[in-house]
C-alpha cells in the first residue's frame, strides 16, 4: 500500500519517517532552487511554508489561458542548496525536502533540529512528475527570476515514489553508501594496477 | 531547397530528441533493471515509467531540456550551407515555444535569461565541413547536471593507460549520483585540451552498446564500464550494480609531452536525434 503524507505535515509525522521509507505526497509543494532560496531568505516567504514540501526543481511551464501548466518537472541537484538549506529549514519549517543527489552535514543537522526529512526523487523523471501535479496555485518572482528559478506553488496528488535518504534521527543513506563505495574502490584500484 | 521544410524538420528532431528516448538506451535501462533489486530497481522502474509517460504525452522526458547542441557535418557543395545557422537558431526558438522547452540560456554576468534558448554562441553548434553535397545533423540536448560532471585531466604521459583508467574511474565514482546515473561516459584521449573534450562529446553520438572499431580501444571501453559499475554507486547514486550504461572512447594522437583525457557524462536520459538532408531537399528525421 502507498504511504501517502498529506500537507500540512506535522513535525511528528516527519520524525516518524526513517531512511529507506518510500512515501508519496499529496497537497502543496513549492519549488525553490538557488536564486529562490536566496530571495526567500532575504525577503521572507509570500505564503505559509510550515508543513509543506520543498521541491528542488526548475520546471518546464507553459502559459495556459490566465494560468500556467507544468509540462515537465523532475528534481535538480540538491547539493547546490547545501550552503543555505539549514537556515532555510530553520526559518520556514518545510517538513519534506524533495530533490536528488542528497545533501551534506549542515542540512542533516538542521533536519534533526527542526524535524524534517530529505527525500530523493528519480532525476530526469520530469514527465512522470508532471502527471502528479494537478494545478499551479501561484508563482512568485517569475519576472525577476525566470521560469526555472521562480517559486512555483503546486497542488500535487500522490507525488512520488520518494525515498527517504536523510532523516531527523541523524541517519543519512549517503554516509552508508559512501563507506560501501570506498570499500569497493579499494578492490577496483587493485584491479587497475594488476592489469598493467 | 525549401528552407521552411528544413526548419520544421529541425523542430521535429528537437521534439523527437526531447520526448522519445532512443531504443538502444531503453533496452540498456531495461537490462539494468533485471540486474538490480530494492532501491536501485525503484529508480529504474521510475525511469521506465517516465520514458513511457513522455512518449505517450509527447512531453519532454526531463524538465532540464538542456542546452540545444548540434553537430553538423555539411558537404561543401550543400546548396543550403549559408542558411543553415539561421535555420537552426529559428528552429530552437520555435521548439522552445511549441514543445515547449525550458528557457536555459542565461547571461553569465547579469544572470538574465534570454527566454528563447538563443544567446551568445548558443545554440551550441559544432561544424565539420566535409566533401559532397549532403548535410547530416546530430542533436544532443545536454542537461546541466550531467554537463557539470565533465572533467579534463592533463595527465603526465608517464602514467600510461593505467593512469587514464584511474582518472576516469575516480572522477565518475566521485560524481556519485550527481549526473543522474546510470548514463554514458564519453572519454576523449589525446589531441589537446579542447580536442579531448570534443572527442568525448562526439563519442556520445554512438548508440549504447556499440564498440570502438579498434579491438584494444573496445576492450578498454568494456573494462572501464565494468570497473565503474563495480563501485556500487548504482542507479541515481542510491546503491546497486549499474552506475553507467556504457563507456565510449575516441582518441587522437597526442603531443609527446601531453596526455589529455576529456570526460563528458551523459545522463540516463540520453536524448539524441538525427537529420539527413540531401542536395535535392529530401529530409529524413530519425
Amino acid at each position: 500500500m502507498k504511504r501517502t503524507l498529506t500537507t500540512p505535515i506535522s513535525e511528528q509525522e516527519a520524525r516518524d519517517l526513517h531512511v529507506g521509507d518510500v512515501i508519496y505526497i499529496t497537497g502543496t509543494m513549492f519549488t525553490a532552487r538557488d536564486e529562490a532560496h536566496l530571495t526567500m531568505l532575504e525577503h521572507g516567504a509570500p505564503f505559509p511554508v510550515e508543513g509543506l514540501a520543498l521541491y528542488h526543481c526548475g520546471p518546464v511551464a507553459k502559459k495556459d489561458g490566465d494560468g500556467w501548466r507544468i509540462v515537465s518537472a523532475g528534481p535538480t541537484t540538491s547539493a547546490r542548496m547545501e550552503m543555505f538549506e539549514d537556515r532555510f529549514l530553520e526559518k520556514f519549517l518545510p517538513r519534506v525536502i524533495v530533490g536528488k543527489g542528497g545533501m551534506g552535514e549542515k542540512t542533516l543537522a538542521a533536519l534533526c533540529k527542526v524535524g524534517a526529512v530529505y527525500t530523493h526523487y528519480t532525476g530526469g523523471a520530469g514527465a512522470l512528475a508532471a502527471r502528479a501535479i494537478s494545478d499551479v496555485t501561484n508563482v512568485h518572482w517569475l519576472s525577476e527570476l525566470g521560469i526555472p528559478e521562480a517559486v512555483w506553488v503546486l497542488s500535487v496528488k500522490e507525488f512520488g515514489p520518494l525515498t527517504v535518504t536523510m532523516d531527523s534521527h541523524g541517519e543519512s543513506l549517503y554516509d552508508t553508501l559512501n563507506k560501501n563505495v570506498r570499500k569497493n574502490m579499494q578492490l577496483v584500484h587493485e584491479r587497475i594496477e594488476r592489469r598493467e | 531547397m525549401n528552407y521552411d521544410e528544413i526548419r520544421l524538420a529541425l523542430v521535429e528532431a528537437i521534439r523527437k530528441a526531447e520526448t522519445i528516448l532512443p531504443q538502444d538506451v531503453v533496452v540498456a535501462i531495461e537490462r539494468a533493471r533485471e540486474r538490480e533489486q530494492g532501491r536501485g530497481r525503484v529508480q529504474l522502474d521510475t525511469m521506465l515509467s517516465n520514458i513511457a509517460a513522455a512518449r505517450e504525452g509527447s512531453i519532454p522526458m526531463c524538465q532540464d531540456t538542456g542546452i540545444q547542441t548540434f553537430i553538423v557535418r555539411v558537404g561543401a557543395e550543400f546548396p543550403g550551407l549559408s542558411s543553415l545557422r539561421g535555420l537552426i537558431v529559428d528552429a530552437v526558438r520555435q521548439a522552445t515555444q511549441e514543445i515547449p522547452l525550458r528557457p536555459n540560456t542565461v547571461h553569465p554576468f547579469t544572470g538574465k535569461n534570454t527566454g528563447d534558448n538563443v544567446g551568445e554562441h548558443v545554440p551550441c553548434i559544432t561544424w565539420e565541413l566535409v566533401a559532397g553535397d549532403e548535410c547530416v545533423i546530430d542533436l544532443l540536448p545536454k542537461g546541466g547536471g550531467s554537463e557539470n560532471c565533465a572533467a579534463l585531466g592533463m595527465l603526465c604521459p608517464g602514467v600510461g593507460i593505467t593512469g587514464v583508467k584511474k582518472f576516469v574511474v575516480d572522477h565518475i565514482v566521485g560524481c556519485a549520483g550527481k549526473p543522474c546515473p546510470p548514463g554514458i561516459v564519453g572519454v576523449g584521449i589525446g589531441g589537446g585540451a579542447d580536442l579531448s573534450l570534443k572527442l568525448a562529446k562526439l563519442s556520445l553520438l554512438r548508440p549504447v552498446g556499440s564498440r570502438h572499431p579498434e579491438a584494444n580501444v573496445a576492450s578498454l571501453e568494456e573494462e572501464l564500464r565494468d570497473l565503474i559499475n563495480d563501485s556500487g554507486i548504482g542507479p541515481m547514486g542510491l546503491g546497486g550494480k549499474t552506475t553507467c550504461l556504457d563507456v565510449h572512447i575516441e582518441y587522437a594522437h597526442r603531443h609527446p609531452a601531453s596526455l589529455p583525457v576529456g570526460i563528458i557524462y551523459q545522463c540516463w536520459s540520453d536524448r539524441r536525434a538525427h537529420v539527413h538532408i540531401t542536395a535535392d531537399g529530401r529530409i529524413e528525421v530519425s
